[in-house]
This record gives C-alpha cells, sequence and structure tokens, in this order.
C-alpha cells in the first residue's frame, strides 16, 4: 500500500525534504536580463575556457554543483547522489561533469523539464530513506543546443516569432533529510501530452496542454486552490504558451491572473534582448527557481510556490520524419513551512 | 540605370522571399531551395533569361539565377554535345561558384571559429 | 486534455503567435537583396571593363560574391545581416556561400573530414543535389524534344 500516493499522479512527502543550499551559473546574454542580480556568477564569455561550448556546459554544470555543495558546508563525499541531465545527446555534457564530481549519478533526460524531474526523484529518495543528501543538477547552453537542434551558428537565418532562446546557464539544488526548510512537500508527476504539434520553432504551443494537465491534476488530488500558492512558475512555454495555459485553464475554472507566470517569460526581456517567445531549456527554470525563487523564499516575499518545469521531448530525427511533439510537466510543491 | 534595375529587381526577388518566410514554416535552406528550383524550372523554359537580360545581377546573383544558369548550361550542353553534354552542362555553366565556395568555405573553417549568438 | 481535438488546437495556438512585422521585414528584405544585387552589377561591370566576355565576368562575379559571402561568415558578420535582412541575406549567392561556410566553421571541433569537410554541405546539400539533378533532366528533356 503506497502511503504517500494521494491521487493519481501526485505524491506527498512524510518527512519532508529540505533545500539545503542552492546555486545557479548563466551565461552573458541571461546576465543582463531583468534576473541579473538574483543569479549567484554570470560568465563573460559562454566558451568559459573550454575547447567546445559542449565542454563549457560539462564544466559549467559541474562548477555549479561544487558550488552548491560547498555553498550547505558540504564536500562531495557527503553527496549520496546525482541526479543531473541536459538536453544534449546522450546527455554528455552531465555525464562528463559527473565522471569530475565522482558522486554516485543518475544521469536523467526529461528536455526542459529536468529541474523538476530531478527534484521529484530526489524528494522521493529522501523520504524513502534512501538517502541524506542529494544533488540535483541541470544545465543547457545556447550555443550547444543550437547546433544540435537548429542551425550552425554563424547560419543568417531569421527566427520565427513562436521561437524560443535555449538559456546557457546550470543550477542546483541540494535536497536534505534535515535542514530548515525550505521544504518540498508535493510531487505530481506529469504524462505526456501530445497535441499534434510539429514545428520545433513553437514548443510554447506544445508543452502548455500537458502543464495544463499537470496542474489539474495537482489541484485535484492535493484538493487546493491555486490560490493557495505565493506563486506559480511554469518552466518555459513562454509568451505563447503561458497565454494558452491561462486561456485555457481559466476555461477549466482556474483562475491563475494573480499568482502565475513562467521562467522562460521572465528570464529575458523580449524587447531589449529580441528573444521573441522567451526563454527555454533545461536551464532556463533552474537558474530561476535557484537563482530567484529559493533567494525571495529565504526572505519571505513568497511563502508556498509551485514549480512546474516543462519539457518539449523531440529530436530533430523525429521532427524530420514528421512526428509531433510530445509535451511533459512535472509540479513540485516548495513550502517554507514543515506542516 | 543598369544599377537601379539590378537593385529593384533583386530587391523585389528577395522581398517575394520575405513574404515567404514570414507566411510559411520555411526555413532558409528551404527558401535557397524552392528558388533555385524556380530558377531551373523558369530557365528551362526560357522565362528566366529575360529578366537577366533586362536586370543583369538583379537576377543572376540571387540563388534562382544560379537556377537558370544550370539549365541553361544543360540545354547548351545537351544541344552541341548530346547526351553527355545534357550531364556536363550545368555544371559546366556553374563550376567557378561551386569549385570557389568549397575553397573558400575550406579556408575560412581553417581561419575562423564560430561565434555564439548575442 | 478531455476531448482533445489536436485540429482546433492546432488552430487555436497558431493565433497565440504574434505576427512578424511584415511591412518592415519586407521593405529590409527588398533593400538587403538590392544591395548584394548591385554589388554584383558593380563587380561585373569592373570585371567587362577589364576585357572580360560576358561568360567569363558571369563566372567572375560569382566566384567574387561567393568569396565576399563567405568572408562575411568567417568574420561573424553574415549571421547578423541574415537576422536583420531575412530573405534578402538568404537568396542572393552570397546566402548560398553562408549556408555552405557555417557549418564547415561550426564542425571544425569535430575535426577537417567528418567534420568540417563532411559537414559542409549539410544546409546546401540540397540546393546541389536538385539543381544539379535537375539540370540533368533539363538536358535529357532537351535531347527528347530535338
Amino acid at each position: 500500500m503506497a502511503l504517500k500516493k494521494i491521487g493519481a499522479q501526485t505524491r506527498k512527502m512524510e518527512n519532508p525534504p529540505s533545500i539545503l543550499s542552492y546555486y545557479s551559473i548563466v551565461g552573458p546574454k541571461e546576465g543582463e536580463g531583468p534576473l541579473k542580480d538574483y543569479f549567484d556568477l554570470i560568465l563573460e564569455d559562454d566558451l568559459w575556457g573550454q575547447e567546445s561550448w559542449e565542454k563549457a556546459e560539462s564544466k559549467i554544470q559541474e562548477e555549479c554543483v561544487r558550488y552548491a555543495i560547498d555553498k550547505g558546508g558540504l564536500s562531495s563525499e557527503n553527496i549520496d547522489y546525482l541526479i543531473a541531465g541536459d538536453l544534449i545527446n546522450q546527455i554528455t555534457p552531465s555525464s562528463y561533469s559527473a565522471r569530475q564530481l565522482s558522486i554516485p549519478y543518475y544521469g536523467i533526460f526529461g528536455a526542459c523539464s529536468t529541474m523538476t524531474q530531478s527534484l521529484s526523484l530526489g524528494a522521493m529518495l529522501i523520504d524513502g530513506g534512501f538517502a541524506d543528501y542529494i544533488a540535483c543538477a541541470v544545465s543547457s547552453h545556447f550555443s550547444t543546443a543550437e547546433r544540435q537542434f537548429r542551425f550552425p551558428l554563424e547560419y543568417g537565418n531569421q527566427r520565427k516569432m513562436s521561437a524560443q532562446w535555449t538559456v546557457t546557464g546550470a543550477g542546483t539544488t541540494i535536497l536534505s533529510s534535515t535542514g530548515n526548510g525550505p521544504y518540498v512537500k508535493y510531487i505530481t508527476t506529469g504524462k505526456i501530452i501530445d497535441p499534434g504539434i510539429t514545428d520545433s520553432a513553437n514548443m510554447g504551443s506544445a508543452m502548455a496542454p500537458s502543464a495544463i494537465d499537470t496542474l489539474v491534476n495537482h489541484f485535484q488530488d492535493t484538493g487546493l486552490d491555486p490560490s493557495y500558492y505565493d506563486l506559480i512558475l511554469s518552466g518555459d512555454l513562454g509568451y505563447v504558451g503561458k497565454d494558452i495555459l491561462m486561456d485555457l485553464m481559466k476555461k477549466k475554472g482556474y483562475d491563475l491572473s494573480k499568482n502565475y507566470t513562467d521562467c522562460g517569460v521572465e528570464i529575458f526581456d523580449k524587447f531589449e534582448q529580441d528573444t521573441h517567445a522567451g526563454g527555454s531549456g533545461c536551464a532556463c527554470s533552474a537558474v530561476v527557481y535557484n537563482g530567484y525563487v529559493f533567494k525571495e523564499m529565504a526572505k519571505g516575499k513568497y511563502n508556498r510556490v509551485l514549480l512546474m518545469s516543462t519539457g518539449a521531448l523531440h529530436s530533430t530525427m523525429s521532427t524530420q520524419q514528421g512526428e509531433s511533439i510530445p509535451g511533459i510537466a512535472h509540479a513540485v510543491s516548495i513550502e517554507n513551512t514543515k506542516e | 540605370m543598369e544599377y537601379i534595375k539590378a537593385f529593384v529587381v533583386g530587391g523585389i526577388i528577395c522581398l517575394i522571399g520575405q513574404v515567404i518566410l514570414d507566411n510559411t514554416k520555411f526555413t532558409p535552406a528551404h527558401l535557397l531551395l524552392t528558388f533555385l528550383l524556380s530558377g531551373v524550372i523558369l530557365g528551362a523554359l526560357g522565362l528566366y533569361q529575360p529578366i537577366v537580360d533586362f536586370a543583369g545581377a538583379g537576377a543572376s546573383i540571387p540563388i534562382s539565377g544560379f537556377g537558370n544558369s544550370l539549365a541553361k548550361g544543360a540545354i547548351k550542353g545537351a544541344n552541341e554535345k548530346g547526351i553527355i553534354g545534357a550531364f556536363t552542362g550545368g555544371i559546366e555553366a556553374t563550376g567557378a561558384g561551386v569549385a570557389a565556395i568549397i575553397l573558400f568555405g575550406y579556408i575560412m573553417a581553417v581561419i575562423f571559429n564560430p561565434k555564439t549568438k548575442d | 486534455m478531455d476531448k482533445f481535438n489536436k485540429k482546433d488546437y492546432k488552430k487555436y495556438s497558431d493565433k497565440k503567435v504574434p505576427n512578424p512585422p511584415y511591412l518592415k521585414n519586407m521593405l529590409i528584405a527588398f533593400l538587403v537583396g538590392g544591395i548584394f544585387c548591385t554589388l554584383g552589377q558593380i563587380i561585373t561591370n569592373i570585371l567587362k571593363s577589364n576585357g572580360l566576355d560576358n561568360e567569363m565576368a558571369a563566372a567572375g562575379t560569382s566566384i567574387s560574391m561567393v568569396l565576399i559571402g563567405a568572408l562575411l561568415t568567417g568574420l561573424g558578420l553574415y549571421d547578423k545581416i541574415g537576422k536583420v535582412g531575412g530573405a534578402g541575406a538568404a537568396v542572393p549567392i552570397t546566402g548560398f556561400a553562408n549556408s555552405i561556410v557555417a557549418p564547415a566553421m561550426e564542425y571544425k571541433r569535430e575535426g577537417f573530414i567528418f567534420g568540417v569537410a563532411a559537414k559542409m554541405f549539410t544546409v546546401a546539400g540540397p540546393v546541389l543535389v536538385y539543381g544539379i539533378g535537375g539540370s540533368v533532366i533539363v538536358g535529357l528533356i532537351t535531347l527528347l524534344l530535338r
């Protein structure tokens, strides 16, 4: 009998794991955005002294994990598991980062939803009594994603209005079995919803229905109302997806107009930075959670937040074969108090 | 005068391309192919050469002009050298540009490193 | 989602995407494309005034324009021109050069054989395949109709 299972997709933590420390690293462009004062480290160039962007991404993730462990007053031997992921083929940036860290490692892929996927798995492992400290880490890099999913960087293409800008950066959260919060309270695992969008330059539309499904299930399973949260944050739906989500949630009777926004919308200034539909990538939600949200929770601006990273689970091959884009969204609720 | 003709006609061809880009899911790669094939077909039908005669570089610099040269070259080759000419004509007419781009592309790759966008 | 209709959703979501600035894009494409073509005309005229016949001048112009496109790509300027100029930068032969030089540079880190040389035509390959293939078909049809 699964005692922690409440409803179809939501699990309630019996001993809510505490967020011990967190760290965020971003690239130069993100470091000029509206949230620049919140990030722990802003890189001056996105190669960071490495020979390739892939190597740079790996280093960004590795250093981010190291800084987060340091900040928590721990060393890497204390960490029971590293659960990490990114966007690149076979998640090599994460695996090469883990190669340097020598922490027992689960490499996971959830596209841009990886941050809350990692937090969900980490929280369950701790609440299940399998670990005391877990590092949840993700990274993404504009230049590695662009050359893998789109075009070479020197190619002179004009971006579509629905296109999003992959965030360069990494975010790490250290979860602990003990501590003073904030605490992970509920996790709601998403189902894949595929609304049939085939245009990989329009991921907000592709992901919004899965985000809606996860939100609705979260509220149904927990019996909570959207107004329970001080902030509801989706990962990288961007302007297009955010608009769709608010619109369709309203039709279902959930009013999100007061406390909902999207990390992809917040991270860039779309007028100043020409990022069209907003930010995307694993790091998009990760740096906003680990840079902005947890810091503001510590200050008491927010006490109850619902974080939901969103992912588009396609590949260049599936797109070329005409497959539509499957969307996914995992929600994690974080509260300053244990009860 | 011929500069104005080249500017206006070349501009109009690109403007048509922009209308296609903004109203379809086309990437610039699709656009290149579309214009090239249009050039080949119009060239084969003898409809593109009059534009080149009128506008000069305005019609030959767009990739459709490359398509026109391919078609024209193939027709010329076929007429002069028969079946072998049908195969060689197109490449003969456009060989200079293709050979140049392979060499220059390689040299650029050796000299320069790609930079990220901002 | 309940009773999810994919066609309706596509129509609905397409409406949520803002329109590009059509007029501005068209104007800039016209200007940028016009400038590249005028540049081509200038080069043709210079070559002709140096005694080259029409055919040689055309070949020389192609080589020069391709060099300009390649150099602008190498210097990291063509992607900026393309971002602003759209089709005005993509359609001229300089854009074709850009589509070859950009992947060649990009994949240098994967080596000079399977990187630079193999990836050089990832974007422009179809242009050569259909262009040259098409020209042969045109040649063969010419023979059939004769």
